[in-house]
Formats: C-alpha cells, sequence, structure tokens
C-alpha cells in the first residue's frame, strides 16, 4: 500500500509538469499532503502515540489544507494570472522530469542497502530534482515557492524513511517546513504582492554591482 | 550556564522587541552586551566542559565565540548611532535591536553546539533574525534583497536537512542512531561511504549559503548590501564563520574516513570556482558594499583552500577566518560614516575622502592593505601559510591559478580604493559634507591592530587554541 501511494506521488510530479494552470499546482499539493498523511500512518510504526498523532496533524491540517488554502488566497488576492509561464514547452518538462525518474532508479539500483526502503530513496530525490526545476523554469515567484513547498514534501518522504529509528529526525523535518513555509508565505509574499505587481521574477533584478 | 544565558538573552530580544522607550531599549542594549562579555569570559573559564548535553566549550567555539563577543561591542555601539541618527520610529528601532540580539545569540548558541542537528536549528534561526535586519528600510529593493536571501537560505537549509537524513542511514550500520560528532567519531570506520558521500555534498553545498563560496554565495551578497551597515558588518564576518563552523566540524569526521581525498576534491573545485567568481565580480563592482562583499567570497575561498590542502593550511585556515571577521566587520562599520559623507554607496559618486575625514580615512586605507594581505596585514601571515600548504602538498598549478586571480583582486580593490581616497569628484556640493567625529573610527581601528597583532605576534594561548582546534584532523 505505501508503495502504490508513492507512486501515486510520483505520477503527481510528471502531472505537474504538463500542468497550464496554476491552481492545478495547488491541487497537486494538497493531494501530496494527502498522500503523505496516508504513507506516513503505514510507515511510523515504533513511535510513541502522541509523536505520531503530531505528525500526523501536521501532515493532514498544515501541508494538505493550510497551505493549498493559503495559497490560492493569495493567488486571489494578489490577482495572479492563472497561466504557469514556463520558459519550456510542456513537452520539454514531461521529458525532463521523466529523465529524473528514471536517473533517480537507475542511481538506487546501483547501490546495494539493506536499511532503506529504495522507493522512499527515488521518490525523495526525484522530488528534489523536479523541484529544483520548477524554481529554475518557471516564470512567476509563487510558482518558485511551489516548487519549494514540493521539495519539502520530498524532503518528509525521506525522513520517514529513517522515522521509525530516529523520530526526532521527523520532527526536525516537520519543525523545517512549519518555519521555511510560514516564513516565505506568510511574511514576505504578502508583501512581494503589494510591491511587485505583476509578481514575476524579471522584477527581482534590481540589485546590481553597479 | 549556557541555559541561562540563552534564556536571558532571548528575554532580553523579547523585552527589547516590546518596549517602546528609548532610555528603557538602551539600558537593555547594555544589559545584553555585558551578558554576552560576561558569558564568553564564562566559557573561558569552563573550557572542554559540556553543558545542556548539546553544548561544549570547545577550542573552536571558545575562539569563534570570543571574536563574536569582540565584534558585538561595536557593533551594538554603532547600531545605537545608525538608529539615532536615522530617527527611526520606536518600532523599528524595536524590530532592529530585537533582531540584532537574537542573530548574535543564535551564533553563539550554533558555535558552541556539538550535535548536527542543534546546529542546523540555530543555523535556521540566524536567518530568521538575518531576514529581518535586511529589510529593515522597507523599500523595494530591501525588500528584493529580503526574499532572495530568505528563498536561497530556505533551500540550503532544506539541503543540510537532506544531508543530515543521508547521515543518519550512514550512521545505521554501525547499530546507533546519536548524530552527535563525539558519537560519529567514535563510529567513524563504520560508516557507509556511499550515504556519507551524499551527506558531505549536501551539507556542504547547504553550509555554503551562509559561508559565501560557490554555489550558494548569490543571497549573501544582496544581504550584506541591503542590510544596515553595522548589521552587515556581522553578516559578513560572524555570520561567515557559523558556515565555516558547519562544515569544518563535519569534515573533521569525513577527513578520518575513505573518503577524505574525494571531499578534498569537491572542497577544492567550490574554492577555486569561489575566487574566479570572486574575481570577476571584483573588477566590474561599483558599489562599495558589494565590493567588500565579493572580497569576503574570496577570503573564503582561501580558508578552504588551507582546509583541502591540510598540513600547515589547517592552522592557518582557522587563523584566517579569525583575522577575516575583524578586519571586514571593521571595513563595514567604516562603511557608515563613508555614506554619510557622500549619500552613495556608488564608487563613482565617492572620491577624495582624504580631504573630508583623514582620521576614517586611514581606516579604508589600513583595511585594504589588510584585506588584500599585504604586510603588515596579519592576513598575510595566514595566507602565506595556506600557499605554503598547497606548495607542499604539490597543487602547484592550482596556486598558480589562484595566485593569478589574487592579483587581479589587488588591482581592482586598489583600483576603487584609491579612487575613494584621493581622486577628487566633479561637482561635489562640499557644503553639504558632514563633520564626523573622529571617535566613532576608534572601533575600527582597534579590530584592525588587533588582527595585525594576532597574525604578526600571537600570544601563546592564542596559537595553543587553534592547534588545539585542527588536532582533530590527520596530519
Amino acid at each position: 500500500m505505501t508503495n502504490v501511494l508513492l507512486i501515486i506521488f510520483i505520477i503527481s510530479l510528471l502531472y505537474v509538469s504538463i500542468a497550464n494552470r496554476i491552481i492545478t499546482y495547488v491541487r497537486v499539493l494538497a493531494l501530496q499532503g494527502f498522500i503523505l498523511f496516508g504513507v506516513t500512518f503505514l510507515q511510523l510504526k515504533d513511535i510513541q502515540t502522541w509523536n505520531l498523532v503530531l505528525i500526523l496533524l501536521e501532515t493532514i491540517v498544515f501541508r494538505a489544507v493550510a497551505v493549498p488554502m493559503f495559497l490560492s488566497y493569495l493567488i486571489k488576492r494578489n490577482r495572479i494570472t492563472r497561466e504557469t509561464e514556463p520558459y519550456l514547452p510542456h513537452f520539454v518538462s514531461l521529458i525532463i522530469i521523466t529523465m529524473i525518474v528514471v536517473i533517480t532508479v537507475l542511481l538506487a539500483n546501483s547501490i546495494k542497502e539493506t536499511h532503506l526502503d529504495k522507493i522512499f530513496f527515488i521518490v525523495s530525490l526525484s522530488t528534489l530534482f523536479t523541484g529544483l526545476y520548477f524554481i529554475a523554469s518557471r516564470k512567476k515567484i509563487i510558482t518558485h515557492v511551489m516548487g519549494y513547498l514540493m521539495i519539502e514534501n520530498g524532503v518528509f518522504v525521506l525522513s520517514l524513511a529513517v522515522g521509525n529509528e530516529m523520530p526526532n529526525l521527523v520532527n526536525l523535518g516537520i519543525m523545517l517546513d512549519v518555519f521555511a513555509s510560514v516564513l516565505i508565505l506568510g511574511i514576505f509574499l504578502n508583501k512581494i504582492g503589494d510591491v511587485f505587481k505583476a509578481a514575476d521574477v524579471d522584477q527581482l533584478s534590481n540589485l546590481k554591482d553597479y | 550556564m549556557t541555559g541561562i544565558y540563552l534564556i536571558s538573552a532571548f528575554v532580553i530580544a523579547g523585552l527589547i522587541f516590546a518596549n517602546r522607550n528609548s532610555v528603557i531599549n538602551n539600558i537593555l542594549i547594555v544589559v545584553f552586551g555585558i551578558l554576552q562579555t560576561a558569558f564568553a569570559l564564562y566559557t573561558c573559564f569552563h573550557y572542554k566542559s559540556s553543558f545542556l548535553t548539546y553544548f561544549t566549550f570547545d577550542s573552536l567555539g571558545l575562539l569563534l565565540l570570543l571574536t563574536l563577543s569582540v565584534i558585538t561591542i561595536p557593533a551594538l555601539l554603532h547600531s545605537y548611532l545608525y538608529i539615532k541618527r536615522h530617527d527611526e520610529t520606536p518600532q523599528s528601532r524595536a524590530i532592529y535591536f530585537a533582531a540584532l540580539v537574537f542573530l548574535i545569540t543564535s551564533i553563539t548558541a550554533a558555535y558552541l553546539a556539538n550535535h548536527i542537528a542543534v546546529i542546523w536549528i540555530f543555523t535556521e534561526m540566524t536567518t530568521l533574525s538575518a531576514s529581518m535586519l535586511i529589510y529593515h528600510h522597507r523599500n523595494k529593493l530591501a525588500l528584493e534583497g529580503t526574499w532572495k536571501y530568505v528563498f536561497i537560505c530556505a533551500i540550503s537549509i532544506t539541503f543540510v536537512f537532506i544531508g543530515i537524513l543521508f547521515l543518519s542511514l550512514s550512521l545505521q550500520h554501525s547499530g546507533s542512531n546519536d548524530l552527535s560528532f563525539a558519537n560519529l567519531m567514535r563510529y567513524k570506520d563504520q560508516l557507509n561511504p556511499f550515504w556519507l558521500r551524499l551527506a558531505f555534498l549536501f551539507i556542504f553545498t547547504g553550509f555554503t549559503a551562509k559561508l559565501g563560496l560557490v554555489p550558494m554565495y548569490t543571497a549573501g551578497i544582496d544581504a550584506k548590501d541591503k542590510a544596515p551597515a553595522p548589521a552587515g558588518a556581522l553578516l559578513a564576518s560572524v555570520l561567515m564563520n557559523l558556515g565555516f563552523v558547519g562544515i569544518f566540524r563535519f569534515y573533521a569526521i569525513v577527513a578520518q574516513t575513505s573518503i577524505f581525498h574525494w571531499a578534498n576534491l569537491v572542497i577544492f573545485i567550490a574554492a577555486t570556482l569561489s575566487i574566479f567568481v570572486a574575481t570577476v565580480y571584483m573588477t566590474r563592482v561599483m558599489n562599495i558594499k558589494r565590493m567588500f562583499a565579493y572580497s569576503g567570497i574570496e577570503h573564503m575561498g582561501i580558508v578552504m583552500f588551507g582546509l583541502a590542502a591540510g598540513g600547515v593550511g589547517y592552522y592557518a585556515a582557522v587563523l584566517h577566518i579569525v583575522l577575516h571577521a575583524l578586519i571586514k566587520s571593521g571595513l563595514f562599520f567604516q562603511f557608515n560614516q563613508l555614506y554619510r559623507t557622500f549619500q552613495s554607496k556608488s564608487i563613482q559618486h565617492v572620491g577624495n575622502y582624504f580631504k573630508y575625514n583623514p582620521t576614517g580615512a586611514i581606516v579604508l586605507l589600513f583595511g585594504f592593505i589588510s584585506a588584500t594581505a599585504m604586510p603588515p596585514s596579519g592576513l598575510f601571515v595566514s595566507e602565506f601559510l595556506i600557499f605554503r600548504a598547497l606548495f607542499e602538498g604539490s597543487y602547484t598549478i592550482l596556486l598558480i591559478v589562484v595566485l593569478l586571480l589574487l592579483t587581479i583582486v589587488i588591482w581592482a580593490f586598489g583600483k576603487n580604493i584609491l579612487k575613494i581616497l584621493f581622486l577628487p569628484v566633479p561637482g561635489l556640493d562640499e557644503s553639504r559634507i558632514p563633520r564626523i567625529n573622529p571617535w566613532e573610527s576608534l572601533s575600527q581601528y582597534l579590530l584592525m591592530f588587533a588582527a595585525v597583532w594576532l597574525g604578526l605576534n600571537p600570544p601563546l594561548i592564542f596559537v595553543q587554541l587553534i592547534q588545539d582546534a585542527v588536532k582533530i584532523l590527520p596530519v
């Protein structure tokens, strides 16, 4: 069952790569939050109950509901246009992300490791590189933020893989998620939306050396 | 005591944040200065002891903590002058000083932490407080700088976290799951090399955002440019040392394993690229603050060369990082007076500084000599030792490349500084230039003379501390 969920997670990355509207990104982020909820529930067995409840609450409340709702609120409030405006065509994005997944699968197969379920490694590493690719290839600031949130989801998958031995690392991951998301989303995107009307990265090029 | 220090420092930060009265604000700043100094002295008397499980007063932590505490006093003083002159609202003053106190406390805790996750947590806190300082002026450019800094630091901190996860996978073969540095050192032979490689790559890349190396150096440049100069002095000196602490403590463990040479190769690549990038930008830069920031990138590249070259390079790397912090913070403190004189950051609108403020001009001239490592600068000693380590390690080609690049840096730096000091600016309205109190340069003189003294005639205890800090590295 864990494997099915994680494979759906990978498919969601491919789906995002050809998505044309920003709201699709938000929905996929919410879907990933629900998937992480399921994976956490199935995966973390040797952990204290109250700690498990805390982690489950964080995934369902924060990742699956609060962040997507806040994102769609920001999109409405700042009147961000619906297009994702990639620098490259969707077809190329699809190819690149497929390549990323294939390469991580090959890399994972080349290692001999008994302590780790390899699918966690594949999912997290391909999500990391996909997120970085989104940050590099999309024009709007808000899609950069979504790319970052996707990286966070990938990192959380990896922390689940070691979660039974070191539950503190999962808690650290949650701390990172809450801290960075609140800092990035809460404080700055509000202001960035007000100050930089079009919310494109092209506007962020005024700091120069001369 | 560490607990008392942390709690009282955070309480002071909270009080400053809530308070709107200027007298109480000043009292709280003085109290924090005393607290920081007292804590630094306390660590000297409890050398090598551990507190609250996660903090150890070891040699490297102690050295850098003393550097930080020395720089804290002028930083608070210049911040006070800065805020007073700018007629800040009580609210923005409160946010500025609270963030400053928070930043210094987080850096202190991160220096002394003996657990990689604790360093990580406090590094996260420095991002938060630094971003408040960068956004101090609340205009469009400051917002752009803050946004870039926060975003790149968030990605870097995620990278460090991924590295920690890989490190825990690497450790699992030994059956232990304690990620403190002492425990990692104990199980160094049983670490899985594959996961350790990945862990090193990610942790190194993550900490380069604070240290200021390729690939994540960009955010730091904008941050030092947009933050008020007294805060920029902290970002350009002690915060960079925090990145060094993170990399050094992990490198000490990697150095004991089979991937040692591979790790050195990674560091060499990053360091060479950093010096190259710094050289390219130094020749073109027109913004004085950014020029100082790029000079910092170049120095961090040299420090990493010392670390990777080994031998006498270890000693020189730690010496270099301490001296660089003193000199670079002095230059940033002086920048504020320069800005008040000319009301511009651009080299084109600044000139003939010797005529308007000779005391400050000597600081700039001396800072230039120090930062380019010409004798009698203390950095001359450490840089010379690093080059010797490179030569002894038979990295001759690399040494030649670096020396060529450094020559270009000195040329570019010298061209700009001499223009600032001697060339008159056409059309400058001299009646509008304020008279600057020479005593405001006193702290810069003290910092720079301290750097000369520690470099040329270091006290025995200072040498012993550095030697003890690098003792854990292989010969």
